[in-house]
């Protein structure tokens, strides 16, 4: 079996508030959607590898989202951590012309 | 062809120079010069070999073979008489020649021997019975002798004096210590710390004479006894001359080197104007000091070899601030700088406790340590080198220099904490882990808390991580400019940035960053900060953003473990009524709260409530928040005061609520947790709060501030002592403001208070001695009308699915549900 790239909208950017992020389900896949105030939009996985923490009820800002539990922190385009942890997954993400936020999930074809 | 380097001295320095060479790779023909017919040796264990603690064998460093492995010639027992500069040859008292193209000159130290009639027997030397102590010989004849002799006289009251009678002592035999100046050990102590060593020295049987100088050996044949110049004589049967050690400076005075006290050589370790020979060790004289003790000459070892070998042409010896630490006669001795008060200025702090031979003192100049001596107790001498050797600051109370009070553990000795010490406790961070990141290359304290989350918990261990790290950079931790920055994003520190914001009128997040951060970048870790700063400073008129918040803050409720909060109503002084108890119980019940808990502050916890309940949760309550998850004013403690208690002198539960209900919900860097108690008994807990209240007798209150009972436990400091409830209040007031205005962010008030001083608050606060009382209530009182509870005001969302489930991923919630068993 293999999996192939599925585009989801999560709905519009209007929804989504400056410079927070927002927990949803995409295929089953919990993923925390940030709006920077730059503008940008980013996908992460939203449990922290940590000890589980909601990701998106952290801090953030145009770089890095800090989980609420235990401050640790990762960079919201590669997931990277910069404390020591193990990394957050990240989505594809693209706003459309009309405004509508969609999130690359994988979703598993049969071969 | 390799260079050929001879090494004239096969002591420590000698040794351990050719070690550092041979471990950098150096590629010569080595051949060492030993006066003495052994390897090479640890000298500073010969006490211990003629106290009988330790056998020869144990203290040899290098045995002969280590030479033939390492393909060094060593001439064990022949010496060296002169160095031809010229012909570049240096030769021996067995008539050889021999060429070099490098020289190291180690020849170590002599002992003194102060000029005595019958000293020396024409023929042999010394005198049958008299011997000095520098040497495996001169060990080996002492304790040979000891054996069939019964007294004996040590001349010699510093170091080597007293462990040689200590030494003696275990053969059985009778010593008298023998010291011409009027205390033991005159160069590292004072004259009350000789006069405590002394009585520690005597309690193990050695009998002391002071101020005695030894003009004679007596005895013909063998020795009898001493004499001293006031014409008293002391019978003995044997004499060790122990009065100190003069640089051996003989071959390189024969070669017409450059001599004062000792070989002059210059940074590199170079003997003055001499291109290719060095000199290491006691018989340097490096910048006008000579030193006789083993870590100088460690640290020019390293530094000559850097040099010779060519593996650091530019390495520099610079000198060295000694530190001792030793153990003598069995009493721990460490001394450090200068030994007493030189100018009227300079602090002296002292305590003295003969009975247990404990003596401490630090001499401080212009707030750095320049001299220390800790005797029987030593425990401090880890933070007290540091502070020496680094100039950090020193804590504003000084006995805290001497003794380990209640308050941060800042003082345990980074450089001999094990490796797997645990430091950050609440991450779990170890010695060795921040070691390891130091010197994996981040040289700075708050790289390295980053890094590894050290002192990012409750921070209590944040003074000891910066310890570990500057020890572990040796020196080269890099100057941290964001450590005095109130938040790491934006680089001001907390007066010029308010200056900053006040001027540009800067009333939101956002607009601090785009004016103030570099390349106008915000940064997520000072948001809360800034937060809590402009809400002080702006009050109403602070623009809030919603993403600037943590999250407690944007949901009024403190986050759990499993992302569920807790809720914890307002119950002003810890005072409630049936009715509240009766709707917290309803509200519990309707949204099956899994855990009810009384808090610390004497409050009420809902735990595990959804994120999605809290409107909800605060409408059914109808109740302000208590401010449990804020850096704010959280609660008052009372006791039940002089309404019911029969001890009670003061009203404390109703001072209580009258100043929770006056500072509620104030944000400040850090926690406010306060109490009112209504006598000296403390059921409240008042001594060790931010700020605690005492009701004495007489109807008067006194106000502690910068008391802690967290990770820090800390009494408060007296501010004063008025007599009512009113000025309670003023001050209270007065001093809350003061702290949010000026403590760092995240400074708890125990850190605070000490740092600008007890009696400087009290000028300040109290006699208002620069005017700014008026300002402080003015803006206190701007704050306290300002402020709005957001349990009432914030039950609309202020933003799209503020209360929006961020983990319903989980069975919430997930923390265990406990029974309570009737």
């Amino acid at each position: 079996m293999s999996s192939e790239l599925v585009e989801i909208s999560i709905g519009s950017l209007e929804s989504l508030p400056i410079g927070e992020g927002r927990t949803f389900t995409i295929d089953g896949d919990m993923v925390a959607i940030f709006r920077t105030r730059t503008g940008v939009v980013h996908a992460v996985s939203a449990v922290c590898p940590h000890a589980g923490g909601p990701i998106a009820d952290g801090l953030a800002d145009t770089e890095v989202v800090i989980c609420p539990l235990h401050q640790h922190v990762f960079e919201l385009t590669t997931g990277c951590s910069r404390s020591g942890q193990p990394p957050l997954r990240v989505y594809p993400v693209r706003v459309t012309d009309a405004g509508e936020v969609l999130v690359g999930a994988p979703v598993p074809v049969d071969a | 062809m390799a260079q050929r380097l001879v090494v004239i001295g096969n002591g420590m320095a000698g040794a351990r120079t050719v070690e550092e060479i041979l471990e950098r790779g150096g590629h010569f023909d080595i051949t060492m010069f030993g006066d003495e017919p052994y390897g090479n040796y640890n000298r500073i264990l010969l006490s211990n070999v003629l106290s009988g603690a330790e056998e020869e064998s144990d203290i040899f460093i290098n045995s002969l073979g280590w030479y033939s492995d390492n393909g060094i010639n060593l001439r064990a027992g022949v010496r060296a008489t002169r160095i031809d500069r010229f012909a570049k040859v240096v030769h021996g008292d067995d008539g050889s020649v021999t060429p070099y193209d490098k020289l190291i000159i180690a020849t170590g130290s002599t002992p003194f021997i102060p000029p005595m009639e019958g000293t020396y027997n024409a023929k042999r030397g010394f005198h049958q019975g008299v011997f000095s102590f520098r040497t495996l010989d001169d060990t080996r004849g002492m304790i040979r002798y000891a054996r069939d002799h019964e007294t004996a006289v040590v001349i010699g009251g510093g170091l080597l004096g007293l462990e040689a009678a200590r030494g003696l002592l275990n053969h059985g035999i009778k010593v008298t210590l023998v010291h011409a100046m009027g205390h033991l050990m005159n160069t590292q102590l004072d004259e009350q710390g000789g006069a405590i060593l002394k009585a520690s020295v005597e309690k193990l049987g050695i009998a002391v004479e002071l101020n005695a100088m030894t003009t004679h050996v007596l005895g013909k044949d063998s020795v009898t006894g001493v004499k001293f110049k006031d014409g008293r004589t002391i019978p003995c049967d044997m004499v060790v001359i122990a009065a100190g050690i003069r640089p051996n400076t003989q071959v390189a005075a024969a070669s017409d080197l450059p001599v004062e006290r000792a070989i002059l050589v210059d940074d590199q370790m170079r003997v003055q104007d001499e291109a290719d020979i060095y000199a290491v060790g006691e018989c340097v004289q490096h910048r006008g000091t000579t030193y006789g003790l083993v870590a100088p000459l460690w640290e020019q070892a390293k530094v000559l070899a850097d040099h010779i070998t060519g593996t650091n042409p530019r390495a520099a010896y610079h000198g060295s601030r000694t530190a001792t630490k030793l153990k003598v006669a069995g009493v721990d001795v460490a001394a450090m700088g200068i030994t007493s008060p030189e100018r009227d200025t300079d602090e002296f702090v002292v305590f003295a406790e003969p009975r247990r031979g404990i003596y401490k003192s630090v001499i401080i100049r212009d707030d750095r340590i320049i001299g220390a001596t800790l005797l029987g107790d030593v425990s401090k001498m880890g933070f007290l080198t540091q502070a020496f050797d680094k100039g950090l600051p020193l804590p504003e109370e000084r006995v805290r220099l001497l003794f380990d009070l209640g308050g941060p553990p800042a003082e345990v000795s980074a450089a001999e904490m094990p490796d797997d010490n645990q430091v950050c406790n609440c991450n779990g961070v170890s010695k060795g882990q921040l070691v390891a990141c130091v010197t994996g290359g981040i040289k700075t304290v708050t790289g390295v808390m980053d890094k590894t989350r050290a002192g990012k918990g409750c921070g209590s261990c944040k003074s000891l991580v910066c310890q570990i790290v500057e020890w572990a950079a040796g020196g080269e931790v890099e100057e941290d400019p964001s450590a005095n920055w109130y938040v790491p994003g934006v680089p001001y520190a907390k007066p010029e940035l308010m200056e900053a914001i006040r001027a540009q009128g800067l009333r939101s997040v956002s607009s601090v960053f785009a004016a103030l951060a570099p390349g106008g970048k915000e940064d997520a870790k000072s948001k809360m900060g800034l937060v809590s700063l402009l809400r002080m400073m702006w009050g109403d008129e602070y623009e809030d953003e919603n993403d600037a918040r943590f999250i407690n803050d944007r949901v009024h409720a403190n986050i759990q473990r499993d992302g569920t909060f807790s809720v914890v109503p307002q119950m002003k002084g810890g005072v409630t009524s049936p009715d509240q108890l009766r709707k917290i119980a309803d509200v519990a019940d309707k949204y099956e709260v899994p855990m009810v808990k009384l808090t610390g502050g004497q409050r009420i916890d809902l735990l595990g409530i959804r994120k999605e309940d809290l409107p909800k949760v605060w409408a059914d309550l109808g109740m302000p928040s208590g401010y449990a998850y804020g850096k704010s004013f959280r609660t008052v403690k009372t006791c039940v005061g002089s309404d019911f208690c029969r001890f009670g002198v003061g009203d404390s539960t109703a001072l209580g609520v009258a100043i929770e209900s006056r500072f509620q919900g104030l944000e400040s860097p850090g926690k406010m947790k306060l109490a009112v108690t209504g006598c000296p008994r403390n059921c409240a807990e008042a001594y060790v709060k931010d700020l605690g209240v005492v009701a004495i007798d007489g109807g008067k209150w006194e106000i502690y501030i910068g008391g802690a009972a967290g990770a820090h436990i800390r009494k408060g400091d007296l501010l004063a002592t008025v007599d009512s409830p009113d000025l309670v209040m003023t001050l209270t007031g007065r001093f809350l403001q003061y702290y949010r205005e000026n403590a760092n962010w995240l400074e708890r008030t125990y850190s605070f208070v000490p740092r600008i001083g007890i009696e400087k608050l009290r000028e300040l606060l109290v006699d208002d001695s620069e005017g700014i009382c008026a300002g402080l209530e003015e803006r206190m009182q701007e704050a306290v009308d300002a402020y709005k509870d957001p349990w009432l005001e914030g039950r609309e969302p202020r933003a799209d699915g503020q209360f929006k489930p961020s983990l319903p991923l989980l069975p919430l919630p997930i923390v265990p549900v406990r029974e309570v068993h009737a």
